[in-house]
């Protein structure tokens, strides 16, 4: 056999082998979107958006109180993590370089992101919870925040260090200070990378549920009190999922598939968005 | 190096005296004394890595971007040096302006492109910068081809576009120098044209000083030429009897092709 005739079996069989490979990832995603999307989409009919969890041995029942109360709360870290995550990696990418100050807090940060999430619940409960009286929606907040916080901190330096320098200098060449050559040149030169990381931090937070369990716990009735415990819909589909009434389980089937759709939605977004706004 | 007596000292812009300047340990430039003419176009030539880009980024202290980067000796700018810690270097650089080798609009419409640094250094009403943004285009040769889409965005443009673009953004600032940087050597020849003609129509203006890599290019555009070698000065004077008769042997070899 030439070295030839070698070389294409070998490209065959090297493309036989990803093709396996592919397939058996793939089989596996859609087959939990398969039992999800069975399970879950008889469950979302009016009432699930309509009605509060139900309680124990009652009929029907919807997940109101846990959509709403994961919005309120997901959309808090959203508002808190954007700025100070954005504004940290501002900082890292741009301002301190060779600090030590900067080495450390992206030496933190990277420690943040691969942190256990249930570490970060546990340290909320600690330092708020137990100290200031009560689970709080709050405190689910301020966990998420902290899982949410990294991501955009690490997404908008690594995507600022991806602005070619000759762009940082044009923009001081015409004299610009500092801060307005981070802001309205390079961020802005990179401004659907680091929307692409603050959405894809929401579509991470928004499956938390360890974080949530000993922070914002659950609320069996509507609520928008943010300083009350806080109904969500991890906690509700983890609690509602083991439990031994029917309608309870299929609520959390139906949940279940809520989230995903989120987060897939939120993740197509971003990347339309990506796509979008690279290709100009 | 042979006397840079050509130039009048009333006429100087820039007066740069035994001016040294280090990357870390390594030195860059070595004793480099020169005046840039007033109104006239001074050209840097040798070959890459003689420090001819050293010593233009060094005028508007681009090298404050980098720490290790430093300089010894001085550049006089008005009778003051800007190399001084002191010296305000936003307003250095509003004063002296500068274009690179690759296009760099910046990621805003094409009329943001104008005002951003206009808007650094002067207020104006929205008419007043409307002329403004058309004056400084009008100078760059780009009106007529981008009047009907300043709302679109500078990236939208071709390079050659894109780099006129930016010597209209370096002009709007009304800067007394304006420095070039290889600003053709990422261009066609017919965008290169353009951009020669436009440094012809701007010297009655501004002083510019450009670095380039194209020998033809200096004969043609530039007033004074100064040819440099491994950090030094090698020879200055007028572009006409620097090509036709110049005094050092290594800036003969050098425009005649015969290293480099």
């Amino acid at each position: 056999m030439s070295l030839y005739n070698r070389r294409i079996w070998i490209n065959r069989i090297g493309i036989a082998l990803s093709m396996v490979a592919m397939t058996f990832g793939l089989l596996a995603l859609m087959w939990i979107l398969w039992t999800l999307f069975s399970k879950g989409f008889a469950a979302l009919d009016w009432a699930f958006f309509t009605h509060d969890t139900p309680a124990p041995g009652s009929e029907g029942g919807g997940l109101r109180n846990a959509i709403v109360g994961s919005l309120m709360i997901i959309g808090v870290t959203t508002f808190a993590s954007t700025p100070i995550g954005i504004l940290a990696g501002i900082y890292l990418a741009e301002f301190g370089n060779t600090s030590r100050f900067a080495a450390t807090t992206r030496f933190v940060t990277d420690i943040m992101l691969s942190a256990p999430s249930i570490v970060i619940g546990l340290f909320v409960y600690a330092l708020a919870v137990a100290t200031l009286g009560g689970f709080s929606g709050w405190a689910g907040a301020l966990a998420l925040s902290l899982i949410a916080i990294p991501v955009v901190v690490r997404t908008t330096e690594n995507m600022l260090r991806l602005v070619p320098s000759s762009l940082r200098e044009a923009a001081f060449a015409i004299g610009a200070p500092h801060w307005q050559v981070s802001i309205r040149v390079t961020l802005r030169a990179v401004k659907a990378g680091v929307v692409t990381g603050i959405l894809l931090a929401i579509a991470r937070v928004t499956g938390e549920t360890a974080p949530l369990l000993f922070t914002a716990l659950n609320n069996q009735f509507f609520s928008t009190n943010m300083s009350q415990p806080m109904g969500n819909l991890p906690v509700v589909i983890f609690q509602f999922a083991m439990s031994p009434y029917d309608n309870w389980v299929n609520l959390a089937w139906g949940g279940a598939l809520l989230i995903a759709l989120l987060v897939l939605g939120i993740n197509i977004m971003a990347r339309v968005l990506f796509r979008k706004k690279s290709t100009n | 190096m042979s006397s840079s007596s050509t130039i009048a000292p009333g006429d100087a812009i820039l007066q740069i005296r035994n001016l040294n300047f280090f990357y870390g340990n390594f030195r860059g430039l070595t004793n480099v004394s020169l005046d840039i003419a007033k109104s006239r176009v001074t050209a840097f030539i040798g070959p890459s890595g003689c420090g001819k880009s050293t010593l233009l980024r060094t005028f508007n202290r681009m090298y404050d971007l980098y720490p290790g980067q430093r300089t010894e000796g001085e550049v006089l700018f008005h009778g003051k040096n800007l190399l001084d810690k002191k010296q305000d270097v936003n307003l250095v650089r509003a004063k002296i302006g500068m274009v690179f080798q690759k296009p760099t609009p910046f990621p805003m419409t094409i009329y943001e492109n104008i005002a951003f640094g206009v808007r650094l250094y002067e207020r104006l009403s929205k008419s007043e910068m409307d002329d403004r943004v058309e004056w400084a285009l009008n100078k760059a040769a780009l009106w007529g081809e981008v009047k009907d889409k300043l709302q679109q965005s500078g990236l939208s443009l071709s390079g050659g576009q894109q780099q006129r673009l930016c010597i209209a953004r370096a002009i709007a600032v009304k800067p007394e120098i304006v420095l070039l940087d290889e600003p053709t050597s990422a261009l066609d020849p017919i965008s290169t044209a353009k951009i020669e003609e436009l440094i012809n129509e701007l010297k009655n203006e501004y002083t510019i000083a450009i670095v380039t890599h194209n020998m033809q290019q200096a004969a043609r555009i530039s007033d004074f030429t100064a040819f440099m070698y491994l950090g030094e000065l090698i020879e200055f004077g007028k572009t006409d009897t620097l090509f036709i008769k110049p005094t050092q042997q290594q800036t003969e070899d050098y425009i005649t092709g015969r290293f480099g």
